[in-house]
């Protein structure tokens, strides 16, 4: 059938920032969409708030508006744009909840748009409840037993009739937010009436607990003339009870029979069908009773996934792109499998390798979060790797992560010694059974213990319910890992045997690993390993496992006989990724390293990408010209060079992931293309950045450097408290704290050390209430021009990635404006910044500081390159490949004549418990972008699109600490004049009622009801304003804070945030309602 | 080099040898039974269904390669088989799994194979081989556990005898002529399955078995049919006599030139089966398709490396709907050399554009080359033997004319 021509526009959802749960697969699925789109000729048009993506490009979709993703931003795009259908399936919860709003509003009705991909049938019998149920129960499918409540009585009924432990899940919510096990009657309660609030409709689904079993998933297509095909299929290896997107995850699935396994792809196709996906994709996710097979399904998404990223990062099969020419009307047998480049897409893949995925969280940056998992989503970003067994693919997936790993233990990170295995105390081994049982970041390595320490397989099996297969196979790696050690040097008089190092490559050990087992050094083993011709070779993935010839495969290594991956002869370079998501590095990194190679291609230099995320652009089978799926160490990195021979590698994008690996790789003979390794380090390393600053006669913080507590309370005591600890070389300021006095500083050394072992410790001044400025600028050695000066919106001391920031800035004068670009000058010159460069200054009384240079990518570059409309990092590239910026035509700085607002979002709800308040380490996992004519209107949307509920009216709390009470008072004022009411704890309202402001006083927690909670949870205070009181919080403060965020209650923790708040909020009375324009139009202005 | 099995017992690894017919030599390890085997290597992207495939008639006379490379995780029970026992002359892997897990599970792959008297072998690069086999064809192949001389094995692999010509379907089909679900061996599903009776009445189906596939019958018996198995070497007269109500052409192993009596079987069925009232369906199934198509005048052919697995996509050409099937062939009936006024082309493979089925234009006669049963592998294809029990209820009545056989 050939694709529709009644519909000529179609309006693409995407999902808006990265949050757990949706992270930056919707870029992948996005991109792709546009990019079918617009081959199949659609006039196509985006809308996302997340500034950070490659699908906001301006010249992926036809025209783009960044504008926050409502109902209201986006009727407003509808009007203007006239689309004929919405396609809500690629852009992850959030577009399908937003597709269905529009729907319930009438919205699609009344100006005549059709949503193509899922109908709005289709997603209400996926994703309402009451609806999935009976529809499974007509295609007599199994679902565990549940019920719907949609009031607290009904709920504690249902449960306590199908008997606890239960699981709830609130109606469309994504990754599993707001989900989870009740064991008992209090906590069924509690937790029903938290989902209850949680889900948009407001309805808990109350289920049978299947914890315990197999989750098995599969990925479908359908096309509309019911042509149904299975992608993969994928087993959890961590059973029912664990977010699939928190679990390790294998494809395909190891421990179905065909039989069972044709009996799962039976089931799908009903379903597919049942829920009427009619031109698209869907993941089904099964339970399975591992005693008898039964089989139960838990739940189906009718859209884009991250499973459908992973499986199609896994296949090869680009599910993204025929997803959406099924939802424009063609089938499977008319869309051409790319990889392959001669096959049609209507086959299932086949694969002939393991595929492991692995997550990444940061439990260590919410330090009060309960280490556990459940059936609520906390990890941050992901890792997958390849292997021609589980164990490689398992150990090369540890080392993904970039957790210090580097492989399933035997690496010198082991928080439990072999000794203390051997004899395993009681103690002991009850930690291990516990954290066993218990599912956890680290149960991968407790099935390591527990072995180590005598348990069976059988033992293992019956506290963590996780497969006996994949714990043989650990068990596998543990022998291996006792016949290595048999040969250390001090041991053994004769060396390790070829036979057996090659033994231990093919089960995925690292240099590193065999370093440590031999007792000698990741350099040496690999030399022992060259002469013994023991090097890896690489296989591509191909969809088909190998029966046919492929045009555009990827490849990943191996230990086997036969390379595959055959380099051309011309010339190439190196794009490091960034590897997994996490805080502090995400999808800002994966844009800048997509862009390189872009660029290269615009060069006619071959790109070859390394990168181990499967959420990732920069991994799609199309990004670069050739693709290494591969984990980003230096030995993983140099088997590579050694089979391509590139010119040299790009290292200043993916983040710190591939900085921290480039010194070893250029004393491993790689050239760094750009800024120098060395100019790095004069930017990095204190003492000779310094020197650098000195030398330039320019400004900093007093500052010191420390490598003992000794040593850094001298130099605090020196400088005067407060001051900033921070280790060198990290990201997203790990363990980076302003620290009071010298017990505070204790503390924070010991983690800081941690974090940065070898590292000497930085110590600044910490300049209060200062005004802090990033910029971000481009430089070829000689020339340096400005990208874009950002202001923070929060004062100085709040992490520059969880900082608001206005574009151009908004309060500060010309001539400071001015200071700051001539320091860039001079910082690009001296240390010859051969690309990007990111200065952080701080401005108190009208002196600039310098606070740090990293001379690579930022996070801000692609929120620039939308804001000025020039993709900095392509003209990076270039320059690093030898282009001047007169030659690229990029000589003077861009002057914008609208304003851009970036605003970060947090994953606080997913911590329970756990403080909102900002600080020096970075909490937020992604950003939204505002962008408007006036700074009230573009902050107000940056505040809307990061879910921030800004109200028109209603009742303000506010409580400010002492030194904010003076400012607070205009804030106050405007509110009242705004036509707010003020309720304030008894401190500000005494401050606010002398100044003639009326303000309500309201009881402290301890003194009496209705205090703020009870306004909160009756959702009769609209916005807060709350500014943490000093260096110790106080329990009162954290709880108020905590509820604001879990009933959705706008929370501002900053005098700064709370004057732009009340901007916005006047900006948004004014004007009624909200203006929408499209970046190709705003860039056409500059 | 030792390892542990299930049962915690250490075993002792033996080197085994893979050697083609071109001088490509593979190392490995034993793993099933020792000794020396020949056969013509094939490689199968199935991901599972190792059990199904091991006891498939059709792979008399061929080593078996897997493409996946974690293979035996789930072990072996005793009713994912295809046939009484496994076929395959080999059995090529990059591992073996050395537990097994899964609810159904009664033995492990290696103790199954030994136990069968399979010489298997792991540690193989078999993606490598199946490349090599992709980009040089399908060749003899020995593996061995005894002799480790290259120049040898390559001699012994090229002295061997290959498919073409040779008829391996006496060596796989039944000796004497039985009923699905009755004998004393059959597990309790399959006599339960074969009790079912459709609400139309019962269909009596001859089979003519030329190493069936017992998915065959169970399917045949899910659709309310009774399946006679008689042995290849019927002849029509014989089956004539039993009052088929249809007759079914079972898939089996090597080159279907090799089979001529069977093929003049199929020829008087064909014609003597059909009166002016009465013609009798026929349903043929992968060798029974290209016997089917030699009965009908066509050709056929070896393909270079063959289809074996379960993810080929063959499109219907009467409706334009596309079925992913489970395919096992080497061989191929010419899409050429069939006459079209006769001959209708239904199916064909959407990968390489060969043919996947034919029918008569006039009488009640189909094929597939493709595997509707499935297992292992997905059951797109399974309506056809719902087709087949409709053209066995309108017993030819002009049935054919004008009308398809496909899913309504």
């Amino acid at each position: 059938m050939p694709k529709r021509e009644d519909i000529k526009r179609i309006l693409m959802i995407g999902s808006g920032p990265i949050v757990i749960g949706q992270a930056c697969e919707f870029d992948y699925s996005g991109s792709q969409a546009c990019k079918a789109l617009r081959e199949e000729g659609y006039f196509t048009i985006l809308v996302n708030s997340n500034p950070a993506t490659i699908m906001t490009d301006p010249n992926m979709a036809d025209t783009t508006y960044v504008e926050p993703l409502t109902v209201e931003a986006v009727t407003e795009i509808i009007k203007k744009e006239k689309p004929d259908a919405i396609l809500p399936t690629l852009g992850g919860q959030t577009g399908l909840n937003l597709a269905y709003f529009l729907m319930k509003e009438g919205i699609l009705k009344k100006y005549g748009v059709e949503s193509i991909g899922a109908s709005v049938e289709a997603i209400s019998r996926a994703e309402d409840r009451e609806l999935f149920k009976k529809a499974m129960r007509e295609i007599d499918v199994d679902t565990p037993r549940s019920g719907i409540a949609t009031d607290l009585k009904e709920g504690m009924r249902i449960g306590l009739e199908i008997g606890l432990p239960l699981i709830l899940r609130p109606a469309y919510c994504m990754g599993g937010s707001g989900s989870s096990t009740v064991y008992n009657k209090e906590e069924l309660e509690e937790f029903l009436t938290k989902g209850l609030e949680m889900s948009p409709v407001h309805q808990v689904l109350v289920e049978q607990s299947v914890l315990g079993w197999k989750e098995i998933e599969f990925e479908v297509m359908r096309d509309r003339v019911d042509n149904v095909i299975m992608i993969t299929s994928m087993e959890n290896v961590d059973p029912m009870g664990v977010h699939t997107g928190d679990s390790i995850v294998v494809a395909p699935s190891q421990s179905v029979s065909a039989r069972e396994y044709a009996k799962f792809v039976t089931l799908s196709r009903k379903i597919i069908r049942k829920i009427g996906v009619e031109g698209g994709g869907a993941n089904i996710q099964f339970g399975q009773n591992p005693d008898d097979g039964h089989i139960v399904i838990i739940e189906v998404n009718p859209r884009l996934s991250r499973s459908s990223a992973l499986a199609s990062k896994a296949t090869g099969f680009p599910i993204a792109r025929v997803a959406t020419k099924l939802a424009v009307g063609l089938t499977l047998p008319e869309v051409l499998n790319e990889i392959t480049g001669r096959t049609m897409s209507f086959f299932e893949p086949t694969i002939d390798y393991c595929v492991f995925k692995i997550c990444r969280f940061t439990f260590e940056k919410f330090p009060r979060a309960e280490k556990v998992l459940n059936t609520s989503m906390k990890a941050v970003g992901e890792a997958m790797s390849i292997g021609r067994n589980f164990r490689e693919a398992l150990q090369k997936g540890v080392r993904s992560t970039e957790t210090g790993r580097f492989g399933l233990g035997s690496d010198g990170r082991d928080t439990i010694t072999d000794e203390a295995l051997e004899s395993a105390p009681d103690d002991l081994m009850e930690e291990i059974k516990r954290n066993l049982r218990i599912p956890n970041d680290e149960r991968l390595f407790y099935i390591r213990y527990g072995l180590k320490a005598g348990l069976t397989i059988d033992e293992i099996h019956e506290l963590s319910k996780i497969d006996r297969w994949f714990i043989d196979n650990i068990r596998q790696i543990v022998e291996l890992e006792k016949e290595i050690k048999e040969f250390r040097i001090n041991k053994s008089q004769t060396a390790i045997p070829p036979e057996l190092l090659r033994r231990a490559k093919m089960n995925g050990f690292s240099d590193r690993q065999l370093a440590y087992l031999l007792d000698s050094t990741e350099g040496k083993v690999r030399s022992m390993r060259k002469e013994s011709n023991i090097e890896a070779v690489y296989k591509s993935v191909d969809t088909c496992g190998g029966e046919f010839k492929a045009d555009k495969p990827y490849y990943y290594s191996t230990y086997e006989t036969k390379n595959e991956s055959e380099p051309s002869s011309s010339k190439k370079v190196l794009i490091l990724g960034g590897g997994p998501n996490r805080i502090g590095q995400g999808i800002e990194f994966d844009y800048c390293c997509c862009h390189a190679s872009f660029a290269l291609k615009e060069e006619g230099v071959e790109s070859i990408m390394v990168n181990c995320n499967p959420e990732t652009v920069s991994t799609d089978y199309d990004t670069s010209d050739k693709l290494y799926f591969e984990p980003l160490t230096v030995e993983d990195v140099l088997n590579i060079v050694d089979i391509e021979h590139p010119i040299g590698a790009i290292v200043q994008f993916g983040g710190q992931t591939p900085l921290n690996i480039s010194a070893q790789l250029a004393k491993a003979g790689l050239k760094i293309l750009g800024t120098s390794p060395d100019s790095i380090d004069r930017a990095e390393n204190r003492k000779r950045f310094q020197q650098t600053i000195r030398k330039l006669k320019l400004i900093q913080p007093d500052n010191g450097t420390a490598t003992s507590f000794e040593g850094a309370r001298k130099v605090a005591n020196n400088i005067g408290y407060p001051v900033v600890v921070r280790p060198s070389y990290v990201l997203g300021g790990r363990a980076m704290e302003i620290v009071y006095d010298d017990e505070d500083l204790a503390g924070f050394m010991k983690k800081a050390v941690e974090a940065s072992p070898e590292r000497p410790i930085l110590i600044d001044k910490f300049l209060e209430d200062a005004i802090e400025v990033d910029v971000d600028a481009i430089a070829d050695g000689e020339r340096c021009v400005v990208g874009g000066i950002m202001e923070h919106i929060e004062e100085a001391g709040i992490h520059s990635g969880d900082s608001a920031m206005v574009l151009p800035p908004h309060t500060l004068g010309e001539d400071t404006i001015d200071v700051i670009r001539q320091n860039t000058y001079s910082l690009a010159k001296e240390l010859n910044v051969k690309g990007l460069l990111n200065i952080q200054y701080a401005v108190k009384n009208n002196v600039v500081y310098v606070l740090e240079v990293n001379p690579r990518a930022s996070r801000t570059i692609p929120f620039i390159g939308k804001a000025i409309g020039i993709p900095l990092a392509n003209l990076a590239t270039k320059i690093m490949l030898g282009k001047t910026l007169e030659e690229l035509g990029f000589t003077k700085e861009k002057k914008i004549n609208h304003v851009a607002v970036k605003e970060s979002v947090f994953p606080f709800i997913r911590f329970p418990g756990v403080d909102v308040v900002l600080g020096p380490e970075m909490k937020s996992t992604g950003e939204v972008m505002g962008i408007d004519s006036t700074f009230g209107a573009a902050y107000a949307k940056s505040q809307i699109a990061a879910g921030q509920k800004l109200p028109k009216k209603g009742t303000v709390f506010i409580s400010v600490k002492n030194q904010d009470k003076r400012a607070i008072i205009l804030i106050a004022k405007k509110l009242v004049d705004l036509g707010f009411k003020i309720v304030a704890t008894s401190g500000t309202a005494g401050v606010l009622n002398k100044n003639g402001i009326k303000a309500k006083v309201l009881p402290k927690l301890h003194e009496g009801r209705p205090n703020i909670i009870d306004l909160v949870k009756d959702g009769r205070v609209e916005l807060m304003i709350n500014t943490p009181a000093g260096k110790a919080t106080k329990e009162d403060e954290t709880k108020i804070r905590s509820n604001a965020i879990l009933y959705g209650v706008p929370l501002i923790t900053t005098i700064a945030g709370a004057e732009a708040t009340v901007n916005g909020i006047e900006d948004l009375i004014k004007r009624k309602k909200i203006s929408v324009k499209s970046l190709q139009k705003y860039h056409a202005q500059v | 080099m030792s390892c542990v099995n299930n049962s915690g017992q250490a075993m002792l690894k033996t080197k085994a040898k893979v050697a083609l017919e071109d001088g490509r030599v593979f190392e490995g390890i034993s793993f099933g039974a020792a000794g020396e085997t020949y056969g013509e290597v094939v490689f199968n992207t199935s991901m599972t269904g190792y059990q199904e495939i091991l006891t498939d008639p059709s792979y008399k006379g061929q080593i078996v390669t897997m493409t996946y490379p974690l293979i035996g995780n789930y072990g072996v029970n005793s009713e994912d088989v295809e046939s009484r026992k496994p076929f395959a002359e080999g059995f090529i892997v990059k591992e073996c799994s050395r537990i097994v897990s899964n609810w159904r599970s009664e033995k492990s792959l290696g103790d199954y194979l030994q136990e069968n008297d399979i010489i298997g072998i792991e540690g193989i690069d078999t993606r490598a081989l199946t490349r090599h086999i992709r980009l040089q064809g399908t060749m003899k192949a020995v593996i061995s556990t005894e002799d480790m001389d290259d120049k040898n094995l390559v001699g012994k692999a090229r002295a061997s005898v290959g498919l073409i010509g040779r008829d391996l379907v006496k060596d796989v089909a039944c000796e004497e002529t039985y009923v699905w679900g009755t004998g004393k061996s059959d597990t309790r599903n399959q006599k339960r399955d074969a009790g079912r009776r459709c609400k139309a009445g019962r269909c009596k189906v001859v089979v003519i078995d030329c190493g069936v596939k017992y998915n065959i019958l169970r399917e045949l018996a899910n659709h309310g049919c009774r399946a006679v198995v008689v042995p290849a070497k019927t002849g029509a007269e014989q089956i004539l006599k039993m009052k088929p109500d249809g007759v079914l052409l079972s898939n089996g192993p090597g080159d279907p030139a090799a089979v001529p009596y069977v093929v003049e079987t199929i020829k008087h069925l064909i014609y003597q089966g059909s009166s002016i009232n009465y013609r009798l369906p026929i349903m043929g199934i992968c060798l029974g398709h290209q016997m089917l198509g030699l009965a009908l005048g066509g050709k056929t052919y070896k393909l270079k490396f063959g289809h074996h697995g379960g993810n080929h996509p063959v499109k219907d050409l009467k409706t334009g709907k596309v079925a992913i099937t489970v395919q096992n062939h080497g061989f191929c009936v010419d899409i050429d050399s069939l006459s079209k006024n006769d001959i209708e082309i239904t199916h064909i493979n959407l990968n390489d554009n060969t043919l996947e089925g034919i029918r008569h234009r006039k009488l009640p006669v189909f094929s597939v080359q493709f595997h509707p049963e499935a297992s292992p592998g997905p059951r797109d294809a399974r309506y056809l033997f719902g087709e087949f029990v409709n053209l066995m209820r309108t017993k030819g009545q002009r049935c054919l004319n004008g009308q398809t056989f496909t899913k309504s």
